[in-house]
């Protein structure tokens, strides 16, 4: 019996033969194909041609790229902060017993997060549009405005809407994850609190709070990640005014699939690759600094 | 909360009724302040699909002029303009086809590789699953350059295989499937399948993946909505119209019909319709699949 179990081992290895054969061809091959090329010249049509760092040396001069750096944390900052304190207030009010309707509140709040960023951006364009859309309407009816705002004609104003789209389709999916922290501090000490006679504010700020910052912490890393890579929804919002709304990857799809200059869009790639390391090694050391101090 | 109450009116016992009323009327003010808040961002959160679908149904030159705040009569007219054009029951067709090939794909194979991790032992499984752990903090975007050329190599671009088998390989997939095969699988279950003389893949089909089905659900519903809102990949790698799924639809519905906004709010509500529908049947267990991903995590 011993003997046959054994000799099934190989069978393990097997299962997870498909899984590394299609992630060799489709996954790293191009990345590492990607690479070659951003030490390349080419449009798509003619033959590659090697131009050893110019592509790299180039984007270091980009003002366009360099903008979209900026533009993404701007949009990311913006989003992120007031999403996580929203996220974190409603997840607090809906662990509390006495609120009724919680499944319909959590799967409200979380239904954005499920429909698809593009027509999300294009239902959003269209009700930011200054001329027709309904934003100005509602805000002129209750008698907010006068005048339309013309939206996407400010800077500022563009990438908050934009950073409006991504908090409200986002904010659900973390309050549901602070829910889940929420409900695995253990009740034993709400309870002792109680007995000690600390109020419910105390409570929330002595005790959930700090118990909760691992969690939030983990939140906070991993929407650097996603929040670096911002496109499907900012690419139907349009660029902006003085392209204030241009994403990194929104420049890497122009670049490479508007543009043609494909090998540029291997180093950009390669470019923010890199910009998305270096925050989440930041993070990373931000976190465990923190870990230390406590 | 109850505790709580229960301190302070013990503590109140002794004064006389006002106070205790005055902390009454707090109280229920409190509560209905924090009523609002959640209905109102409730309400934040519904009305842009409202506005959707009731703007759908008015004339362009209605929906450039008022405020719209009950449905209209032209939904129709908006709908026949936008299939003139737009073949987009074509695009709701190819968006199941290649969603339900990729999930079918990848649950399979998330299941098989999740289930080889967890119950065989052979030289170098660990490193095999750090790699497999590793390649889940790859940016989706990295290699789509190369991918984008490979493929064209490949003779596959304007075909559904890119954007197909790559399902194959889902290391978050693979990743829950061994939390799960740890969990919920006995090993004694896999030596009476053996003892019966069935084959490993046969214990795999009939004794192993029934006993996944659970986890196969909850880890289907998040590869279906991932796969059904999927556009970078579609977008670079299909040329056809005929060809492209719903989101890339709706995208060259807002670049061709700049206008017509009639035709694009229907647009929209059909891409929205079949979502909405989906989650109101499976809200609890996509709700508690990502709380209990939130737990892992």
């Amino acid at each position: 019996m011993r003997k046959s179990s054994i000799n099934k081992s190989q069978f393990g290895f097997y299962f997870v033969v498909p899984y590394f054969i299609t992630f060799l061809i489709f996954g790293l091959t191009p990345i590492i194909y990607s690479l070659y090329l951003s030490f390349m010249k080419w449009d798509g049509f003619s033959d590659p041609v090697f131009v050893g760092l110019a592509n790299y040396t180039r984007l270091l001069q980009d003002t366009f790229f360099l903008k979209s750096i900026g533009n993404t944390l701007i949009i990311w900052v913006l989003s992120i902060v007031p999403q996580l304190i929203l996220a974190l207030i409603l997840a607090m009010i809906l662990n509390e017993k006495f609120i009724r309707g919680k499944h319909f509140f959590r799967a409200v709040f979380y239904f954005p997060n499920i429909v698809t960023p593009v027509t999300l951006g294009v239902l959003f364009s269209l009700m930011f549009d200054w001329q027709t859309g309904s934003v100005n309407k509602l805000l002129m009816g209750i008698g907010l405005i006068d005048d339309p705002v013309n939206w996407f004609n400010s800077p500022w104003l563009a990438r908050l809407i934009v950073a409006g789209v991504i908090m409200w389709q986002y904010f659900g999916f973390n309050m549901l994850v602070f829910i889940a922290g929420l409900q695995s501090i253990p009740h034993e000490l709400y309870e002792a609190a109680e007995v000690d006679g600390a109020s419910r504010w105390d409570i929330a700020i002595k005790i959930t709070l700090p118990l909760l910052k691992p969690v939030l912490l983990f939140t906070f890393i991993t929407s650097i990640i996603g929040g670096l890579q911002l496109f499907d929804a900012p690419l139907m919002l349009g660029n902006g005014p003085d392209n204030s709304t241009l994403t990194m990857v929104m420049y890497l799809y122009q670049t490479a699939f508007k543009n043609f200059d494909y090998s540029y869009g291997a180093a950009i790639a390669y470019a923010i690759f890199v910009i998305i390391l270096i925050f989440s090694l930041i993070s990373i050391k931000f976190s465990k600094m923190n870990k230390v101090e406590q | 909360m109850k505790a709580n109450n229960s301190i302070v009116e013990t503590g109140l016992a002794g004064n006389n009724g006002k106070t205790k009323k005055t902390i009454n009327v707090k109280k229920s003010l409190a509560k209905f302040a924090v009523y609002f808040f959640l209905i109102l961002v409730a309400f934040t959160c519904l009305l842009p699909f409202y506005s959707m679908m009731v703007t759908s149904s008015h004339a362009n030159s209605d929906i450039a002029r008022k405020l719209l705040l009950v449905p209209g009569r032209e939904f129709v007219e908006n709908y026949k303009r936008l299939i003139d054009t737009v073949p987009i029951w074509r695009g709701f067709a190819n968006t199941i086809f290649i969603t339900v090939s990729s999930t079918v794909l990848s649950l399979y194979f998330s299941a098989l590789a999740g289930y080889g991790f967890s119950k065989y032992n052979y030289k170098g499984k660990n490193i095999l699953f750090m790699a497999v752990l590793g390649t889940m903090m790859i940016p989706g975007q990295l290699g789509i350059i190369g991918f984008f050329k490979l493929m064209d190599t490949f003779n596959m671009l304007n075909t559904y295989w890119p954007i197909i088998l790559p399902s194959i390989s889902n290391a978050f997939g693979i990743f829950f499937m061994k939390q799960m095969c740890d969990s919920s699988i006995p090993t004694e279950i896999l030596e009476s399948g053996r003892i019966d003389g069935c084959g490993e893949l046969k214990i795999f089909h009939r004794l192993v993946l029934p006993l996944l089905m659970p986890s196969l659900a909850t880890l289907g519903i998040f590869s279906f909505i991932g796969k059904w809102n999927d556009f970078l990949t579609p977008m670079i790698i299909l040329f056809d119209n005929e060809l492209q799924p719903l989101p890339v639809m709706i995208a060259m519905v807002k670049s061709q019909f700049s206008t017509d906004f009639g035709a694009m709010y229907v647009g929209i509500v059909i891409s929205v319709i079949p979502i909405l529908i989906f989650f109101s049947i499976v809200s609890k267990k996509i709700i508690s699949g990502v709380t209990a991903g939130a737990l892992k995590g």
